[in-house]
């Protein structure tokens, strides 16, 4: 079985990989890249932990075939902070103890970050319904809607 | 272990041309969010998986005489986010992007929704009201069909050997037009249509000139449910006129019980939901 | 014990591990890997209820990449012995059975058999070409119909335990348990209201977002390493040297960052299987479920059926209560009966109780420990009937609930008698709180529940290291599943003095530390966290002691303050202090490295009540439930981090609320589960919730040195009934069976109004 040969573009790096028709990026992330950040909690697109971006759009890398990713631009939760500076969506997540066990973390702050630059001002309701795609069993969803509100108000402030 | 091919066409021919070669064996990939999660059930083990994302006419959406033309591969996304067709056509918008999460609104397509044939696709009742058109392409050249008759049964489609979905057109909207789509789910989020309700309308000085009304979830393909129209047509979408439209919507039902629903639920909540998306829709075309 | 005045206790840090859950940098189950690793999978049951007449796996093995199988005749059998395993007790006859079908095998997707290959492609590959041939059997899957006359059989050796005269024919019914208290008859007999309902519920899964995960590792001397996403890897240690014959010292299990449990990663499936897999291979093996076996293998929490009395006096009086639960264990015995009947009435004072609990086994995966297991289930019934008796006596539920509020003194029905425990507390900040002063907006309706959950102690070690500069090591060995890192490095700054940020809070494997019983119970941040903070005494045992050898006094003329060691008093002459970090740099002139260690077997575990509230809004023509408000009060002990036990309290809501309205276990006439997948099987989504208001009442638990109650597992006690409460108040409808889905509830509005069902 001849593997494919994809060139694309990880985290702002140049990346290649071979890979099997059938498998998806995550898989490729993960298990050849070594980038673990993106978890899997389900591999059918209903929990959100894969979250990535591809073209700066917000998807689950468990439903994109790594064959797909040639010429494109992925980001994962590796690429979020900047050198040794913590975005402040993962400072936010800190501060305000949005994360117990942290297996869906990297997928709400992918998610998150994809919100904020969409729609810098969001209502609690539309953070809701943007992160519904992002399951959290730990925390009632409360204090991560709470981080993000408040990093929404930060960076309105800060860019006025 | 099967060996799987993967091709990204650059011009629909191609495509045509991998899937006829493919000999039954081809699946064609937009977003991808039903396929995978297929091929990774199990259920779908594609010889050829072609990828039409690189076809230019299958990726964009065009303004056409007032209509719209809608390439099959377009995400959620970008349809969500194109201004001219929003106000068109508001229903139809909303039920495509009620297909899951954000991050499937990133991938999957109107196209896709159609072609899975899913009885609970949450944007086929908006299309059947809005009396979209599907363009098809195969070996024999391009057709153009209702999409309502697009659908055989659950998962499957009257598209014959080699022929693709390639997008599909929404008609141009006079004055006074409105549409709209509901559907209940038992969250918010996240889950399939337990029934979904599709209603396009057209009212002149208050009285209702025409109206499709398309149900889903309510039996093995999405229903045209003409008597409910008629109900429609004529009144100045009273209650009466409602109650009878939604009892046209009640009695073509033919649901089954399932995990997400029982025959008994799915048939009140048809009427319940099309008294609220044909009121929705009469607000949105200046009736009330 | 008087409130406490503290430094670090009760504020607000930074969790230790927290720029590595934000980063992607913390490695959960499926983030490890070696060289050379192989790819186990799991062959698993198509039928729910079939003998096993033959296993061939030859054909798989020829296939190329193949590098092992395994079926049951590669596990030793196990004695008729069971073995705690959290707040669960289990067989371990069973487990292995469990772990691996023998005989029958008992449920759909119960293993067969697994294999380890060189890719992902060729196991599943040779899991198609395992043949098995079976007898397939009648199967059940309904609790009430298991006990019935003639169902289909489990277990021909299951006899009903607890039930004289012992019977001689083999049942689905494991055992019998009852608890009294007074004498009910009387009771009854001196009530002038008396309610009496049957409920249901249906089993539901701890839902963890993170898939069993492991990786194992045997080499040829025998030495095994494991790797295991575990509420205890003690617990795995201790499963696998059972299961596979191996001295407990050749196994060192590494816990992995946990990405959720409930209860759920308390138990074994897939270790045992990649340690024998590696013997055989002679490679590493790594093993990770798909969602779809988490669903359909891994424990749920049972489902069950409820009957509840309760009678009383009409100024409110609960003069007896009498609750009968038949829970499904699934397919081995040991559900969670005896805490589901022990909790039952354990919120009240009550003269005259009688609960009597069956553990019925049934062709469904085996059930394992979630959140405070079996509590929610009672207290479903319990709280609903006691709701519909306030409605009866038109009495505020809350003063109903003061009204025969446990306390200080109180004898349960199950034996101990409370010390002190904030339940009356919990309920008046709950009926002084905003929520419940502010007026139910139009269209909405309020309701109440309260929970209890015992709490636990056991077994906990831990050790304190300073190292050269003074800075300190904490090592514990409980999987850190929710901030107890945090907690832990919080208690010890304050024991000894010195900044949050000097402790490095460290989870270490089972050949790094003494044995640690699982993180469970609510157990860590009370029992781990006094061993903890005896270790930080034993360190400053040994500093006061260098102190003293530094001044040439005695080591009872030292105290250690604020961090540092000082003259107890005048009389020992005068000496500037000597910090931790002076102590730890000059350690080697004074004795050598300064640790401290710790070693306990905990008891005295303080019990949790909790009252929750709720206000939402039923659509009558569509049943759907839309929560507007929501709180959460508890009594906290103190609260060591409130931001984590605020999350406790909201976490566990939203699981309950989950319970109530939308999650079950959907399975067809073929008894295989219909919904093995987050898309049908609802777990609550941000978007179906308002923020979970908190309230943190704190009566610190007498026994503990911070006064630490656990906290976890009360918040899941409460919501069910707190939203059928509501809902009965919204729509006038009294709901019995769980879930309250929109199907179900609108049945159940149709049925109460027949007349606008029909229009």
């Amino acid at each position: 079985m001849a593997k494919l040969h994809v060139s694309t573009t990880i985290n702002g790096e140049p990346a290649e990989f071979l890979c099997d028709v059938s498998q998806t990026i995550l898989d490729v992330l993960r298990d050849q890249l070594g980038l673990t950040g993106t978890k899997e909690g389900c591999g059918s697109g209903d929990c959100g932990a894969c979250s990535i971006t591809l073209d700066d759009r917000l998807i689950c890398g468990c439903l994109m075939l790594a064959a797909e990713a040639e010429g494109r631009r992925i980001e994962t939760i590796e690429g979020m902070a900047k050198g040794d500076r913590l975005h402040a969506l993962q400072k936010k997540f800190i501060e305000f103890a949005a994360l117990q066990c942290g297996i869906c973390t990297p997928g709400f702050l992918v998610a998150s970050r994809a919100l904020l630059a969409h729609n810098p001002d969001p209502s609690e309701t539309e953070i809701r319904y943007w992160l519904a795609g992002n399951l959290c069993r730990c925390t009632g969803y409360d204090k991560i809607v709470r981080a993000v509100m408040e990093v929404a108000r930060d960076m309105r402030e800060t860019t006025r | 272990m099967v060996d799987m091919k993967y091709v990204a066409p650059s011009t629909i021919d191609e495509a045509v041309g991998a899937i006829l070669a493919a000999n039954g064996t081809g699946r064609i990939l937009a977003g991808g969010t039903d396929l995978l999660v297929q091929m990774r059930l199990g259920t779908a083990k594609p010889g050829v998986i072609v990828d039409v994302k690189n076809i230019p006419e299958m990726m964009r959406i065009e303004e056409t005489a007032g209509g719209f033309r809608i390439g099959a591969a377009v995400s959620g996304a970008i349809i969500g986010e194109h201004p001219a067709l929003g106000k068109a056509w508001p229903g139809v918008v909303e039920a495509i992007n009620l297909i899951g999460s954000k991050q499937i609104q990133g991938r999957a397509s109107a196209g896709g929704n159609l072609c899975n044939a899913s009885p609970a696709a949450d944007s086929v009742p908006a299309l059947v009201a809005a009396a979209a058109t599907v363009t098809i392409q195969g070996p024999k050249g391009r057709r153009e069909i209702p999409v309502e008759t697009l659908h055989a049964g659950p998962g499957r489609t009257t598209l014959q050997p080699g022929e693709i979905v390639v997008g599909f057109t929404l008609p141009a909207r006079p004055l006074g037009s409105g549409d709209a789509y509901l559907r209940l789910i038992p969250r918010t989020e996240m889950d399939i249509a337990v029934v979904g309700c599709g209603v396009s309308l057209i009212v002149a000085n208050g009285t209702c000139t025409a109206a499709r009304v398309g149900l889903g979830a309510v039996a093995p393909t999405v229903l045209l449910v003409e008597a409910a129209g008629k109900a429609l047509i004529g009144s100045r979408l009273d209650d009466k006129a409602l109650e009878a439209a939604a009892a046209a919507c009640r009695a073509a039902c033919k649901p089954i019980d399932d995990k997400r629903g029982t025959v008994q639920y799915r048939t009140k909540i048809a009427g319940v939901l099309l008294k609220r998306a044909a009121a929705i829709a009469a607000e949105r075309a200046g009736a009330r | 014990m008087s409130k406490q005045t503290y430094k670090w206790i009760g504020t607000r840090p930074d969790r230790p591990d927290g720029a590595d859950k934000v980063t992607g940098r913390a490695r959960f189950g499926a983030d490890f890997n070696m060289p050379g690793q192989l790819v186990g999978k799991v062959l698993r049951s198509p039928h729910a209820h079939a003998r096993i007449r033959s296993i061939d796996t030859s054909a798989a093995e020829a296939l190329p990449g193949v590098k092992a199988v395994v079926t049951s005749k590669d596990f030793p059998e196990q004695a008729n012995l069971i073995v705690p395993t959290g707040e669960m007790q289990v067989n371990l006859r069973d487990v292995t059975r469990n772990v691996m079908a023998r005989e029958k095998v008992l449920y759909e997707s119960h293993a067969v058999a697994a294999v380890a290959a060189t890719t992902d492609a060729i196991a599943s590959a040779a899991l198609a070409l395992i043949k098995v041939e079976y007898d397939v059997l009648p199967h059940v899957i309904d609790v009430t119909e298991a006990m019935q006359e003639g169902a289909p059989i489990l277990h021909d050796h299951l006899i009903t335990d607890g039930v004289e005269p012992r019977p001689t024919k083999a049942s689905n019914i494991a055992k019998r348990i009852d608890n009294a208290k007074g004498d009910i008859d009387a009771g009854f007999a001196e009530a002038e209201v008396v309610i009496e309902r049957s409920y249901t519920t249906q089993p539901v899964h701890q839902g963890y977002i993170e898939p069993h995960a492991t990786l194992a590792s045997a080499s040829e001397d025998g030495q095994i390493q494991l790797w295991s996403t575990t509420q205890g890897h003690f617990q795995v240690r201790g499963f696998c040297s059972r299961l596979l014959n191996i001295e407990l010292s050749q196994i060192r299990v590494t816990p992995t960052e946990i990405g959720g449990g409930f209860g759920g990663k308390t138990v074994v499936y897939l270790e045992p299987l990649a340690v024998r897999l590696s013997q055989k291979s002679g490679k590493p093996v790594k093993m990770v479920m798909s969602r779809d076996e988490v669903f359909r293998a891994s424990g749920p929490a049972p489902g069950a059926t409820v009957r509840v009395k309760i009678g009383a006096k009409r100024d409110g009086r609960i003069v007896a209560a009498d609750c009968t639960i038949a829970m499904q264990a699934g397919a081995f015995p040991g559900s969670p009966i005896g805490p589901a009947c022990w909790t039952s009435f354990a919120c009240y004072d009550i003269a005259n109780v009688r609960v009597v609990g069956y553990d019925v086994v049934s062709n469904r995966p085996k059930v394992a420990a979630y959140r405070a297991p079996g509590a929610p289930i009672s207290a479903w019934g319990v709280e609903s009937t006691l709701d519909i008796l306030a409605q009866e006596l038109r009495m505020d539920p809350i003063d109903l609930r003061l009204k025969n509020a446990a306390k200080k003194g109180t004898k349960t029905s199950y034996g101990p008698t409370f010390d002190t425990i904030g339940f009356v507390e919990t309920l008046e900040a709950a009926k002084s709180s905003a929520h419940y002063r502010s007026k139910v907006k139009p269209g909405m309706a309020r309701g109440v529940a309260a929970g209890f959950w015992f709490n636990v102690g056991a077994d906990s070690s831990a050790a304190a290291h300073v190292a050269e500069d003074g800075t300190v090591t904490i090592i514990s060995g409980n999987p850190d599943i929710g901030g107890s890192r945090a907690s832990l490095a919080l208690m010890a700054a304050e024991e000894l003095g010195i900044d949050y940020d000097k402790v490095r809070p460290v989870i270490a494997d089972t050949s790094s530390i003494g044995f640690n019983f699982v993180t469970g119970g609510s157990r860590v941040t009370f029992a781990t966290g006094l061993a903890v903070v005896n270790s930080v005494r034993d360190m400053v045992r040994e500093l006061k002691g260098r102190a003293a050898k530094t001044w040439g006094v005695d080591v009872e003329g030292v105290i250690w303050e604020n961090g540092q060691a000082k003259p107890a008093g005048s009389n020992v002459g005068v000496f500037e202090p000597l910090t931790l970090a002076q102590l730890a740099a000059t350690a080697g002139k004074t004795g050598g490295p300064i640790n401290g260690h710790a070693q306990l077997n905990v008891q005295g575990a303080g019990p949790g009540f909790g009252v929750h509230i709720v206000d939402l809004a039923v659509d009558q023509e569509t049943a759907i439930v839309t929560i507007d408000r929501y709180t959460a009060v508890q009594d906290v002990g103190t609260a060591i981090h409130p931001s984590y036990v605020e999350g406790q309290l909201q976490g566990g809501a939203v699981q309950g609320i989950g319970w109530a309205l939308n999650e079950e276990y959907i399975y067809n006439a073929k008894g295989k589960l219909e919904n093995a997948g987050f898309l049908d099987y609802r777990i609550p989504v941000a978007s179906d919730l308002p923020m979970i208001e908190t309230i943190l009442v704190e009566v610190p638990n007498p026994t503990h040195p911070y006064g630490v109650r656990g906290v976890g597992e009360v918040p899941i006690v409460p919501p069910l009934a707190t939203m059928g409460n509501a809902i009965a108040r919204a729509t006038g409808v009294r709901m019995t069976d769980l879930p309250m889905s929109p199907p179900r509830l609108s049945a159940a509005l149709d049925a109460a109004m027949p007349r606008a069902a029909a229009e």
